[in-house]
């Protein structure tokens, strides 16, 4: 019972820990490539995370199933075919069903295969831990890359289109008093600025805690 | 002809850089950008190895993936076009490792300088994504080998400049939570700011 617990909170922890402390984008810095291309609008954003929560979490499964096959010095090429298959089958798939979000992603979904995140999984993960394991930590990271996408998202396409989800929400009343939508946030250099800053915030909150602690 | 070509290098160089406009490549740029000499050193191998795989994607999928693109044996109807993503990334692989070999054999001194940093380049974005874009935009093959070349040289400029900054900022005092990557963040911005300029000249 006690050693059930054990496993369980293990669990728990390791889906846990990539959504805030660890989290892939604010803390360790990986897979801001597509994080930020995606963000001009909820809809890509979301649908973004949502592949990248996939990929990532079938393809450290699998690894970690093929862990002990694997030999050690052609690992990096098997892990990229594995990640190349499910970043097909995502590619197909949204091409197929929702034809007009996959061609605003554009490339960005191919660029899942070479997303440090499903890599830095692959190696730093997966290929020492049972796949249960794997999968749940894949998982976590998904959500916790996919968290730090809605949020930028959010704050660009409200700002700066006036709209969530392709729906506006800025009243017209607004306008007609002079609010502006501030155009700039929809361009490259606004989401640079965002995770910046988000990564300030982050910094700060969890210093933060640590010193209350 | 020309007049295009040239337009194609400085787009991809300046207004469609491809760090400042299109994100790619960001985690080598981050982690590689604190000193100026390994950020010259990568800026170079970067460029050699877009140079050489761009136009080697493009044949490949000119030839044995897109649709139609099988018709010289005889088989018309195939379209491989899914298998692109695993192809180019496997050519990016493989050529990596074959320019490592070649410089390794021939060249000690730029072994020495860019040896370290081949590797990394398998898994760079921006490596991938220029032969990604180069499938999407249409290019011809002489198209693709400028953009390839192009980009090389926009990502360059990006990460000198940034390594030149980096530099500068050691002597800056920014708030709490604020130094090193929120910093890089902001910075790059800014930086992506400046090339939007570049839009407002027509070439």
């Amino acid at each position: 019972m006690v050693r059930k617990m054990k496993i369980k909170n293990n669990a728990l922890k390791i889906f846990l820990q990539p959504i805030w402390s660890e989290n892939p984008i604010n803390v360790q810095m990986l897979g801001i490539c597509s994080a930020l291309a995606v963000t001009v609008q909820l809809k890509t954003a979301f649908v973004m995370a949502l592949s990248m929560t996939f990929v990532v979490s079938c393809s450290s499964f699998m690894i970690s199933l093929l862990r002990k096959q694997i030999p050690k010095n052609i690992r990096i090429i098997v892990e990229l075919s594995v990640i190349s298959t499910f970043v097909i089958l995502t590619d197909e798939f949204l091409s197929a069903y929702f034809y007009d979000i996959s061609k605003q992603l554009s490339v960005f979904v191919g660029l899942i295969i070479t997303n440090c995140i499903v890599m830095g999984r692959a190696e730093s993960f997966a290929l020492s831990n049972p796949p249960h394991l794997a999968f749940i930590d894949g998982v976590g990271n998904g959500v916790g890359y996919g968290s730090v996408l809605l949020a930028v998202a959010f704050i660009r396409e409200l700002l700066g289109a006036g709209k969530l989800f392709g729906v506006q929400v800025v009243p017209d009343y607004f306008y007609s008093i002079g609010y502006e939508n501030a155009g700039l946030l929809l361009l490259a250099p606004a989401a640079f600025i965002i995770i910046g800053l988000m990564i300030w915030l982050q910094k700060v909150l969890t210093k933060d805690r640590e010193l209350n602690r | 002809m020309t007049e295009n070509l040239v337009g194609i290098f400085l787009n991809s160089v300046f207004t469609g850089n491809i760090l400042l406009a299109y994100f790619l490549g960001m985690c080598s740029f981050v982690a590689v950008s604190k000193n100026i000499d390994t950020a010259i050193g990568l800026g170079f191998a970067v460029i050699f190895v877009l140079s050489v795989t761009t136009p080697i994607n493009w044949l490949i999928y000119h030839f044995l993936l897109a649709p139609g693109a099988l018709h010289w044996i005889g088989l018309p109807h195939i379209n491989l076009s899914f298998l692109k993503f695993i192809m180019f990334i496997a050519v990016i692989a493989a050529m990596v490792q074959a320019i490592e070999i070649i410089i390794d054999r021939f060249s000690a001194a730029l072994y020495a300088g860019l040896g370290v940093f081949l590797p990394l380049i398998a898994v760079n974005c921006a490596i991938l994504g220029t032969s990604l874009f180069m499938v999407e935009r249409n290019h011809t093959f002489l198209e693709s080998l400028i953009f390839g070349f192009g980009s090389g040289v926009g990502w360059m400029v990006a990460i000198i400049s940034m390594a030149a900054i980096r530099i500068k900022l050691r002597y800056a005092n920014p708030p709490y939570g604020m130094e090193g990557y929120g910093l890089t963040m902001i910075v790059t911005g800014l930086m992506a700011m400046a090339f939007m300029l570049f839009s407002g000249i027509s070439f």
